[in-house]
């Protein structure tokens, strides 16, 4: 009841204020003409009456007031009356306001962006149920302990020996053709074993999982669709049980997957089907290869220490029902990483280094907010001391210098969130490749909410420090001092926070500086091929006349003579893997027969390539020896290979490799003879140094020839220009086969090295911001300190200091804060470079270089900051300053 | 709580701080009245030892009225004046009892207190 009465009551005297203020002076009204009538029924002459009556009640305004001023609803008017003053202030001052607001509005929106980004991929658990107990697991046998994908040899030793699963599963990419209902066309799909589905923790929304004996070599071909796919399809509630043509094979759909389901191992997988390898295929066949992802779901209450230890334990037991060729004997052991830290940890640390990175903008923009804030308490000094003066309690004036603190952060929030959309949109476009979770990023409501707290915490630190400086300033004193004849300890704090923004700064510039000179470093590697006038593409096979092998090379080799014949082309080649393409390297065990430093079980993997002859000019690849793959290296003529320099200098040490016999893959494999040595090849990544590699005709090729090849094109002028004609050469011989993933090959290098480039690209936008900001930091400050000290370099130039003589009294003092902050800075970057160690390459994260051109750049730009106010110093005549005193 | 300062007329003074309310209340129990009114009768009743002071007076009013103790309701007075009548509620009666009990708790005690002898 009474609260309902504080509320309705509170609520009319704010929205009828003036029926309720109305009210309030009839009271006082009535109060004064029945003391009045009083007064006057006693004998009192009327006048004489309300004499009296002002004299006991006092000033009618006063009591009205009073009255006002009791409920809950005043509050709420002293803030509105607040909001409206500071309001008032800042438009007053417009420069100084929207300064501040973009200040607040860069740091707020660049770390909500950034949150926003990194939240999802980092943070928040992957969209499964009980996430943190979905493992992958690789096999640890790549070179110096790099991970491998599994055998699936492997795969089923663990499932029959491993008891630490609830479920096991492995799958591999897949890239079916759909022909019947829509164009032809390729999509995006996954092999997975029958319990691929259940160890994730989704199932289909429709029709059923997949069920082991949906998982063998003779089991009917099923398929379970993306809720996209099913509706490209057009939507059809009755599609479970209908056929489907994949790949030239009808193909029964059982399934269709829930539109929430997010499959972080392949994002793009539209389409699944079971593996249904052949259990009994002899333990080397060419199913065993690694080529296999492992993913598990961890049994209740198992951790990942506890599976690490089983899986080493069996790894390390060999049963003999488990038979492992020598390429997957284990003997380094297997990996287990949780799902999150294996899909997130390339880019973790980048995205650590990033949100360190944005906190300090966002402090330093907090800092030189208070800076601004802090002079500008200085200007108003004497309005505060006045108002103290009439009477506003000092509670009145700390609340008013907190609104308006507010004021400036909410502003700053709103354009904030502006700058945060802004920002992710640009993030997502910049995002390297490899970037996880890229369609979970958006600017939402934890977000939001993250955005609202860092404005109101920045407000009130920022609104803090004047507020207080006026509360604890003397108004006797602070009106005294109206005429700014001396320099306040004010002045300290400024200084301190400018040291600390110098010293911020060059850690950010620092950390931009190191990651600019490693992309410098990596692109000045070789990869070992000339990258420049080199347009690649994928071209792939799709209807059933392509299931034939001798159809698809025939297209093949009719398209190359086309493309060869486009103007404009100087040579053109199909490979079965491009180096730096970002497409899973195609590894394979290589035994050589009689090689004196390999050991037959012990043999390092190395990228297989099947090429057509022409390749090797095409990329210009020297020959260091030898011969290079040629025309008449065909099926029917003697099997012939040519081998990378780093093969050949591991595997025959100062002996000549050529005539040497080599087999790749499992055993039941042919000897291929090694007839050249070329150069070696980044395939990977430029920052990698791996580079074996094993080259043979498609020919020749028996295991690892694809119906996908990548062309290569060399031309003579801009590359990318001759993409139509092409791509029209290669469907003049069939138009019906998909032509994809066109770039030229310095876009590919370029997108190799996205990871360091996207941080590169976010680090320079923050140092360079920081950068800024400490400018203006600087320069308000010896401004502010220039302005003050006016009567004092009066004094000194009229007892005959020289214009220069004040111009180095002012840098001089610019300077020397500066100079602390770098040498703090500098103890900061040494630590702090740490976080982005393994975002370098080729330098030390104490490179003299950086250091040394960050030092003189920060140094540049803050005598550039002082020289503005120091030159305003020289100029001041001191018979106009001391005159105006 | 005062604003017009001490009086010039030492015989009335303030109301004790905190004990407005109660004298409101009881007041306001005999019979419903105007704020000059209870200004008025606790002069009155206390024989002139207590001032009301009418600012405190008409902001108390308007917090005991939102506290739900009493009513108010503007009414035509004798001289056809409109004028705001206060009448003490079910739950004011309830909360005169508490304050006055707990007042005449503590005068005792004081009293006890000022009458010990040692």
């Amino acid at each position: 009841m009474s609260l309902w009465r504080q509320l309705t009551r509170g609520l009319r005297g704010l929205t009828k204020q003036s029926a309720a203020d109305q009210e309030v002076a009839d009271e006082v009204q009535h109060y004064t003409e029945q003391a009045t009538a009083e007064l006057v029924a006693r004998g009192l002459s009327p006048e004489a009456a309300r004499r009296a009556v002002q004299l006991e009640l006092g000033n009618a305004t006063i009591v009205r007031e009073q009255v006002r001023a009791s409920g809950w609803e005043s509050l709420v008017r002293t803030f509105f009356a607040d909001l409206r003053y500071a309001g008032r202030q800042l438009r007053k001052n417009p420069g100084f306001a929207a300064t501040v607001i973009l200040i607040l509005a860069l740091g707020i929106g660049a770390s909500t962006a950034i949150f926003s980004a990194v939240s999802p991929i980092l943070f928040e658990p992957l969209p499964y149920p009980h996430a943190s107990r979905i493992v992958m697991i690789w096999d640890s046998g790549g070179d110096s302990g790099s991970r491998l994908p599994v055998t699936f040899g492997t795969y089923r030793e663990l499932v029959a020996r491993s008891r630490s699963f609830d479920e096991l599963a492995v799958m591999r990419p897949w890239q079916p053709t759909l022909t019947g209902a829509l164009q032809p066309e390729r999509f995006e799909g996954q092999r997975v074993s029958a319990s691929y589905f259940r160890a994730l923790g989704i199932l289909p929304v429709m029709g059923r999982d997949f069920q082991p004996a949906d998982d063998r070599p003779d089991s009917l071909p099923v398929a379970i669709l993306s809720r996209e796919l099913w509706q490209r399809l057009g939507g059809d509630n009755q599609i479970v049980g209908r056929q489907i043509k994949l790949d030239g094979k009808l193909s029964t759909v059982i399934g269709v997957m829930p539109s929430a389901f997010e499959n972080v191992l392949a994002p793009e997988a539209e389409i699944w089907a079971p593996l249904q390898y052949d259990t009994s295929l002899p333990p080397d066949s060419k199913e065993w290869g690694h080529h296999l992802s492992m993913v598990g779901r961890l049994r209740p209450g198992v951790g990942i220490l506890q599976v690490k230890r089983e899986l080493d334990t069996i790894a390390r037991t060999p049963v003999p029902e488990f038979h492992r060729p020598f390429y997957a004997a284990l003997d380094s052991g297997l990996m287990v990483n949780s799902l999150q830290a294996d899909v997130t940890s390339g880019v973790r640390p980048a995205l650590l280094a990033l949100i360190g990175a944005v906190i300090l903008v966002l402090i330093i923009a907090c800092v030189n907010v208070t800076n601004l804030l802090l002079a500008r308490g200085v200007h108003r000094r004497s309005e505060f001391a006045m108002r103290v003066a009439l009477g506003a309690a000092r509670t009145r004036l700390l609340r008013q210098l907190l609104t308006e603190s507010l004021l400036l952060a909410a502003l700053g929030g709103c354009l904030g969130m502006v700058v945060a959309k802004v920002g992710v949109q640009l993030l997502l476009a910049l995002s390297p490749a490899q970037l996880p979770r890229v369609d979970a990023i958006a600017v939402n409501g934890a977000v939001f909410a993250f955005a609202v707290a860092v404005t109101t915490v920045s407000g009130l630190a920022v609104g803090l420090i004047p507020a207080l400086q006026a509360w604890n300033s003397d108004p006797h004193t602070a009106l005294q001092q109206g005429s700014q004849r001396t320099a306040g300890g004010h002045q300290q704090t400024r200084r301190a926070l400018v040291v600390f923004e110098v010293a911020i700064a060059l850690v950010l510039l620092v950390s931009a500086g190191l990651l600019l000179r490693s992309l410098q470093h990596l692109f000045a590697i070789d990869p070992g091929f000339d990258s420049s006038h080199l347009l690649t593409m994928q071209v792939q096979t799709s209807g059933d006349r392509m299931n034939d092998d001798g159809t698809r090379l025939r297209f093949f080799e009719q398209s190359l003579e086309a493309v060869r014949y486009v103007p404009g082309v100087s040579a053109a080649a199909f490979t079965s893997q491009l180096p730096l393409s970002g497409a899973p390297e195609d590894g394979y065990g290589v035994h050589f027969e009689s090689s004196p430093t390999g050991k037959p079980d012990a043999d390092n993997g190395a990228d297989g390539y099947a090429v057509s002859p022409g390749y090797f000019q095409t990329m210009s690849i020297p020959l260091h020896r030898g011969r290079l793959l040629e025309e008449h290296d065909t099926a029917s003529a003697p099997f012939v290979a040519v081998i990378s320099e780093s093969l050949a200098r591991s595997k025959f040490p100062g002996r000549d490799p050529i005539g040497q016999r080599v087999r790749i893959g499992p055993a039941d494999e042919p000897w291929y003879t090694v007839v050249g040595v070329v150069g070696n090849v980044k395939q990977a990544s430029l920052a990698l140094s791996q580079s074996d590699a094993v080259y043979v005709t498609s020919a020749q090729c028996r295991i690892f020839g694809d119906d996908a090849p990548w062309l290569v094109v060399r031309a003579h002028g801009d590359a990318a220009a001759l993409t139509p004609a092409i791509k029209n050469a290669i469907w003049s011989v069939d138009k019906d086969q998909p032509i994809v993933r066109v770039a030229t090959m310095d876009e590919l290098l370029a997108a190799s090295a996205a990871e360091r480039h996207f941080a590169l690209v976010l680090f320079a936008a923050f140092a360079l911001t920081a950068l800024a900001l400490t400018a203006i930091g600087i320069y308000g400050v010896l401004a502010g300190s220039v302005a003050e000290r006016m009567r004092e370099i009066g004094v000194r130039s009229a007892l005959g200091a020289t214009r220069s003589n004040i111009l180095a009294l002012v840098l001089r003092q610019g300077m020397a804060l500066t100079a602390l902050g770098v040498v703090i800075g500098l103890i900061a970057s040494f630590a702090a470079t740490q976080a982005i160690a393994t975002l370098l390459f080729g330098i030390s994260r104490l490179d003299v270089v950086t250091y040394l051109g960050v030092i003189a750049l920060l140094l540049g730009v803050a005598s550039a900051a002082c020289w503005v106010p120091a030159w305003r110093a020289a100029q001041v005549d001191p018979s106009i300053t001391l005159r105006s005193e | 709580m005062t604003f017009l300062g001490p009086s010039p007329d030492e015989a009335s003074t303030d109301v004790i701080q905190g004990t407005l309310d109660m004298l409101i209340l009881k007041t306001l129990s005999l019979e419903p009245m105007h704020g000059f009114g209870i200004a008025r009768r606790v002069e009155q009743i206390s024989r002139g030892v207590f001032k009301v002071n009418p600012g405190s007076l008409l902001t108390a009013l308007q917090r005991l009225e939102r506290a739900g103790w009493l009513d108010a309701e503007w009414q035509q007075t004798e001289n056809s004046r409109r004028a705001k009548y206060y009448r003490l509620t079910r739950a004011g009666k309830k909360q005169l009892e508490i304050e006055s009990a707990d007042w005449k708790r503590r005068a005792s005690a004081i009293a006890r207190l000022l009458n010990a002898e040692g």
